[in-house]
């Protein structure tokens, strides 16, 4: 019954965790690059950036036709609009892997003077915090996706750290006034990633539940 | 290579008495397509589809100038069989109209007065046919019961699997699903996605949605114009003309 219908949530099912899966690997590859001080690996993130931005196209004009040809109710209606709203999140993932791609690129000439501190931690938590969020939304598993947003506590923790690490930096030497400000700014990307997760969780919470943010925004 | 349309109508006026109900209307039918053709009431869509297979020569007050062409030739023509010409172009009506006989002698009355003799040959029909329409699972076991007692929905889709049983070249649906709930509905859609596969289909749907929905190419007509073809999207997501917009947004009609 509806076979089309089921097709195309099927469809746009599969492109979600395409995409998410695209959008992980960029981010696994922006924290290797950044250790690694890999230029060629953070220019090819950059790169494929545009590949993530058409798959978000291709999965907004699915959507879009999903509104208006099946006219979706309940859960599929949920199903649906969260993904136009989680779309938003995957992409900005994306646009940050570029960024902390293009800040690696600037520093290609510079060894670290410090080591990196909490940068790598901080990475290595937001990373997990993404692929449970994307996880979450492939198993529609509700306790994983709450799970994602109490971890957001702990990242902020670590960016806390991080600022810190590199106010020392500065003391040490002002002339370490770049690269710390630099290490900073990665380190806010990382920060805003897993404020990304944390938006996917919640609305793969609605998803399955009707509640965003513990409230029924569609009223009764 | 580009697919060449199964109907191309050129230039089609129709008129009941003086009264003109469709102005030059110029379109071509895709084959292996679904298209939907809709507009408020007396826009003449009916008229329209009546006329694909000429039960408008029905109407004796009724008629037509113009060209219609089923793959290149005119139906209207010297050389036009009418009786296999509405073989090839099917009719399923807004009410459902099973014959007052079982099941079985519904689908199989076409094909048996178009000579099929065999009865090893009949049950084939009779069973492709009401698979193709989505009934047989619910029928297979009381074929020997009156087609009328069957739900409205049953009898629709028994009204697609009798015209299927005459291995039509194209299927036009006036209405078809306007009296039935929600599930036959989508039965009926579900089978007609199936059977673009093999079939021309031109459907008037009872509302927007359906032909949302199912078309791969909408036509709106109002007051006998054609107003605007395009495809699904187009039509559905940007239509080019205002009234096309306020129609199928519930501004007018």
């Amino acid at each position: 019954m509806r076979s089309k219908f089921d097709e195309q949530l099927e469809l746009l099912n599969n492109s979600l965790i395409e995409m998410g899966s695209m959008v992980e690997k960029a981010i696994t590859d922006a924290t290797k690059a950044l250790v690694t001080q890999d230029l060629a690996l953070a220019q090819s993130i950059i790169d494929s950036d545009d590949r993530i931005d058409d798959k978000e196209k291709e999965i907004e004009g699915l959507c879009l036709k999903l509104l208006m040809q099946q006219h979706p109710v309940a859960r599929d209606l949920r199903f649906v609009s969260s993904a136009l709203k989680m779309l938003t999140d995957l992409e900005r993932v994306g646009d940050h892997a570029s960024d902390i791609s293009e800040i690696i690129l600037m520093l290609a000439d510079k060894r670290y003077v410090g080591n990196l501190e909490h940068i790598p931690l901080m990475a290595k938590e937001t990373m997990k915090m993404l692929s449970e969020s994307i996880d979450a939304y492939v198993k529609r598993d509700l306790v994983l996706a709450e799970k994602v947003i109490a971890y957001d506590d702990v990242v902020d923790e670590i960016f806390v750290n991080v600022k810190k690490d590199m106010i020392g930096l500065i003391r040490e030497n002002p002339n370490n006034g770049d690269e710390a400000i630099d290490l900073v700014m990665i380190a806010k990307y990382f920060e805003r990633i897993g404020d990304h997760a944390t938006n996917i969780a919640e609305w793969v919470i609605f998803s399955l539940t009707g509640t965003y943010k513990e409230s029924r925004i569609m009223g009764y | 290579m580009v697919k060449q349309s199964k109907i191309v109508i050129n230039n089609m006026n129709y008129y009941y008495r003086k009264k003109q109900v469709i102005f030059d209307l110029s379109l071509e039918i895709p084959r292996n397509e679904i298209m939907a053709v809709f507009g408020p009431a007396n826009s003449g869509v009916t008229t329209f589809l009546r006329s694909l297979n000429r039960l408008c020569d029905l109407t004796p007050e009724g008629h037509m100038d113009g060209e219609i062409l089923l793959d290149g030739e005119s139906i209207y023509g010297h050389a036009s069989n009418v009786t296999e010409l509405r073989r090839r172009v099917g009719m399923v009506f807004e009410v459902p109209t099973p014959l007052p006989m079982s099941i079985f002698d519904n689908i199989a009355f076409g094909p048996r007065l178009n000579g099929k003799k065999s009865m090893k040959e009949i049950t084939e029909t009779v069973e492709r046919a009401l698979r193709q329409a989505a009934l047989w699972d619910e029928v297979k076991d009381r074929l020997s019961i009156s087609g009328m007692s069957l739900s409205g929905g049953q009898q629709q889709r028994l009204c697609i699997a009798r015209v299927l049983a005459l291995e039509p070249e194209v299927i036009l649906l006036d209405r078809a699903c306007s009296g039935l709930d929600p599930i036959s509905t989508a039965k009926i859609e579900e089978s007609l996605i199936q059977l673009k596969e093999q079939f021309t289909i031109v459907i008037a749907p009872h509302n927007i949605q359906q032909a949302v929905r199912i078309c791969d190419r909408a036509v709106f007509m109002l007051m006998g114009h054609l107003i605007e073809e395009g495809t699904n999207v187009e039509v559905f997501s940007n239509p080019k003309d205002q009234r096309t917009s306020d129609y199928i947004t519930g501004r007018f009609g």
